[in-house]
């Protein structure tokens, strides 16, 4: 079976210096994959690097991400924009920002719709009504015709996810979906990507920082920091046996519910400090 | 709640202009020649003047006077112009179309201009495109109205003619006419030659108030805009694979219409006040021609009436453009 | 354009005027006053001596062109100046004091910005009588809105910073505070703004005295000038050319000073 997202050895610098260093890690058909790492990690960057929307600041100095056999770094803007949405689509952080607040829901839902498969305006509002359904909205017909200000943060969320299934696509890239949710809705939301993502059959690259949001949903685990790729594996394998100092560190650091009389242990100094001596600096 | 803004609006625009009224009434009839000196015949006699300005009420003091005036105001009686022998409000209502259909033809024109340089700068943005609409932008915004027109005069006129520089129309086919609002009775009567013949006349003048105007709403329009462009929303609408013609003008522009819009209330009312030295450069027959010589002739009743006048359309303008900005904004219509 | 560029091509040009208005007689070829029928509207160049043309009464447009940026000029500094004075007082006062003086301040602004400019100017000009003094007066008298806004603003945010709390610590009376440690710190919003108002200044006297409300038609204005070269535009565009041409260099010249002094100082202003 051939990765969906094939990434070798990619590295990236800004200004300030290397931000990624060699990094590599395939998506198989069908498979969740997280990228787990702390804010500045460098993991954002992969995500936005994938979607070709890399900030000026930051260039791209070796390797390649491979899509359908096409290098994404070395396609020209015009076929980029036909793979977008329609092959690869993202799920982003922020629900209260990613929605076009003068556009009614449904307008925005059936864009991709409208104009990437051709559905006339009548056939893509109907199909759009199924997609709300299949994320559990309740009055689908009444939150097509709304504005992103009128629903809560958890429908908006709802619809974005929608919005990233509506065409199939082959890959889906989620940039720490559930981070700008309350914990009462993350569990649900999350829930509903893996079933999606289940039934779709469609790849999904997770991009968090929280171990414990990705063991839910993952079937195997990237674990970055400093721009370089600590370790990799079966979420089963990793979070049992972590081979990494850094990883052991990561998740005794979670706080635990069966065992609240045990402290918090944040990452030791020492090995922070190894950490930064490896990565040069 | 919309209702109660726009009624407390309301509320402080008639306040400002019954200052203003107040204002105006004191300054002219602080005027130290004596209108009434001007409209007797040679060889009148004392009883003669002293019986003029009782038929205009000249000899009560001020504060009476004001109060007589207030009065016929708010019965639709605006006096009878000393200069032009005629009640004022029939004159002011005979100009103040031809007024109205240019201030619009100037707004639609600055409007349409402004939005597409804005659009233009922003699509072209960090290229020479962006540099040379800026450098274009801010010698419109440095050039008064006064310039403006009279340079069109020269070029247009002179230079190489293609369009009249005064007047409103051509005698011969405004006749049969129930209204002076020349262009929307002109389109009922399906009377197209005619039409061409206003908008032939009312394009220099039309061009120089507009572009004043479209340098602001360019440079406002396309700040806004830039704001909006680095926005998550667009961020994804290029993800979901837009075109980038798409993005701006179905994604961004909406969004940074409103914000402009409400900068550039203000600006819409100066056009107003930019009609009358630009109807008087093209010898357009508006009210702001009338106001100059009213004024030069120290025409009370008439001054008033179009004081009067000029604030009543200030105040319409600014609500006008209050309703807009709140109906445009999806967030204040459901408030 | 750079900043030194600005205030240098506009500092310079007004140089120029400056020197055409103080030494008119010597500069200027003719009698601007002196008609001469026979050589009526004559093109440039046409007449020996006549650089720009005659008009329609056989006047030198050059020297005309010359002996009116005394007008302009005068304009421009006067009224500017006193618009100044006006308006920074009572932005002074309402930024530092605050309270029932702002509010007054604050209203008569709004009340006054009501009213389109140019109605107002005419108007003024009217009731006080055509001639140089009231053009003057009228032109402080609507603008002076124009510093008042900016210095009220300036000041308010002056008075919150630290160096205007430690001076009332040290007991300095309010007066001294505002006017020797707030005013200094005004001074640059206020010199650019002066700048801008100069350019309108002339931009205004232009139209008075195209419309006819200005110093008497004998005396040479450009807006006169103008106003006289509409008329015959057809059969003697010079005459509308040149005292047009001017008055836009003249505007841009006090808009390009203004810019570069706003450039310039703009580092110092970011406190």
């Amino acid at each position: 079976m051939s990765p969906v997202i094939d990434i070798r050895g990619l590295s990236a610098a800004s200004q300030a210096g290397p931000v990624l260093r060699d990094v590599s890690l395939q998506v198989m058909q069908g498979e969740a994959m997280a990228l787990v790492g702390e804010s500045g990690a460098g993991k954002s960057t992969i995500a936005k690097a994938v979607l070709g929307i890399l900030p000026a600041a930051i260039r791209v100095t070796a390797g390649g991400i491979f899509f359908a056999g096409t290098n994404l770094l070395s396609l020209p803007e015009r076929q980029m924009r036909e793979l977008l949405g329609v092959r690869i689509a993202l799920i982003p952080q922020d629900p209260q920002t990613s929605l076009n607040p003068s556009r009614r829901i449904g307008d925005q839902l059936t864009d991709g719709l409208r104009l990437r498969a051709g559905l006339n305006r009548k056939d893509a509002w109907a199909r759009a009504l199924a997609l709300l359904g299949d994320v559990h909205i309740r009055d689908p017909e009444l939150v097509l015709t709304r504005y992103p200000h009128e629903l809560s943060g958890g429908m908006r969320q709802r619809v974005l996810i929608a919005q990233a299934f509506s065409l199939k696509p082959d890959v889906i890239i989620a940039d720490e979906p559930t981070t700008a949710l309350d914990v009462t809705v993350q569990k649900q939301v999350l829930r509903l990507i893996r079933n999606l993502q289940r039934d779709h059959g469609t790849a999904l690259l997770f991009v968090s920082h929280d171990l414990g949001v990705v063991a839910q949903i993952c079937d195997r685990i990237t674990v970055l920091y400093g721009g370089k790729v600590l370790e990799q594996g079966s979420t089963a394998e990793v979070l049992r046996n972590p081979a990494h100092a850094y990883t052991r560190a990561l998740l005794a650091a979670n706080p635990r519910y069966d065992q609240p009389e045990r402290n918090l242990k944040p990452v030791p100094e020492d090995l922070i400090a190894e950490l930064r001596r490896e990565n040069g600096g | 709640m919309p209702l109660t803004l726009i009624l407390s609006r309301a509320v402080s625009a008639i306040v400002t202009l019954l200052g203003v009224m107040v204002i105006v009434f004191v300054l002219v009839r602080v005027v130290p020649g004596d209108p009434v000196a001007m409209m007797i015949a040679p060889g009148a006699t004392e009883a003669d003047i002293a019986a003029l300005r009782a038929h205009y009420g000249l000899d009560l003091p001020l504060y009476r006077q004001f109060g007589v005036w207030f009065g016929q105001v708010l019965h639709g009686n605006f006096g009878t112009s000393i200069s032009l022998k005629q009640n004022v409000l029939t004159i002011i209502l005979e100009r103040l179309p031809a007024t109205i259909e240019l201030a619009l033809f100037a707004l639609a024109l600055a409007v349409a201009w402004g939005t597409f340089i804005a659009l233009l700068s922003t699509a072209w943005r960090d290229t020479w495109v962006e540099r040379c609409i800026d450098g274009f932008n801010s010698i419109m915004l440095a050039v008064p109205d006064f310039i403006w027109g009279l340079t069109f005069v020269l070029v247009f006129g002179v230079l190489i003619p293609l369009f009249p520089i005064s007047g409103r129309s051509d005698p011969s086919l405004n006749q049969n006419l129930t209204t002076q609002f020349f262009i929307i009775e002109g389109l009922l009567r399906g009377r197209l030659g005619f039409i061409w013949d206003v908008l032939k006349h009312m394009i220099m003048p039309a061009l120089t108030m507009s572009l004043p105007l479209a340098a602001v709403i360019g440079r406002v329009l396309k700040n806004t805009l830039m704001d909006v462009m680095v926005q998550d929303y667009i961020v994804l609408a290029r993800i979901k694979g837009l075109s980038p013609s798409r993005i701006l003008l179905q994604e961004a522009l909406r969004n940074a219409a409103v914000p402009a819009l409400a900068l550039t209330g203000v600006q819409f009312t100066f056009l107003i006040g930019g009609t009358v030295i630009t109807e008087r450069i093209f010898s357009y027959p508006g009210i702001g021609n009338l106001a100059v010589d009213a004024v030069i002739n120290r025409d009370l009743p008439l001054i008033q009436g179009l004081v009067i006048t000029f604030g009543t359309l200030f105040i319409a303008v600014n609500m006008t453009i209050d309703a807009m900005t709140a109906w445009l904004n999806p967030r204040l219509r459901h408030a | 354009m750079p900043r030194d560029l600005r205030i240098v091509l506009g500092g310079g040009f007004i140089l120029v005027l400056l020197i055409a208005a103080l030494f008119s007689p010597w500069l200027a070829p003719f009698d601007p006053l002196e008609q001469d029928l026979l050589i009526a509207t004559a093109p440039p160049m046409q007449e020996p001596g006549h650089l720009l043309g005659t008009d329609s009464l056989g006047r030198d447009v050059l020297s005309r062109l010359i002996y009116a940026s005394r007008i302009a000029l005068t304009v421009a500094f006067a009224a500017s100046l006193i618009a100044c004075l006006i308006g920074t007082l009572l932005g002074l006062a309402a930024g530092y004091l605050g309270g029932w003086c702002d509010m007054i301040v604050s209203r008569l602004i709004d009340i006054w910005m009501a009213f389109p400019p140019v109605l107002l100017s005419i108007l003024l000009v009217a009731v006080l009588g055509s001639g140089l003094h009231s053009v003057i007066v009228a032109i402080a008298v609507i603008d002076w809105t124009r510093f008042a806004r900016v210095v009220r603003a300036e000041t308010q945010q002056q008075a919150r910073l630290e160096y205007a709390e430690a001076a009332t610590a040290l007991g300095m009376g309010r007066g001294a505070i505002l006017f020797r440690e707030i005013l200094p710190n005004v001074l640059p919003v206020i010199l650019v703004l002066l700048s801008l108002e100069m350019g309108i200044a002339v931009i205004v006297e232009a139209i008075l005295s195209y419309v006819g409300l200005s110093v008497s038609t004998d005396t040479p204005t450009w807006g006169g000038m103008i106003a006289e070269g509409r008329q015959i535009v057809h059969q003697a565009w010079w005459v509308l050319v040149f005292p047009l041409a001017t008055l836009f260099m003249t505007v841009l010249a006090f808009n390009q000073l203004g810019d570069g002094l706003r450039q310039w100082l703009d580092p110092m202003l970011k406190r």
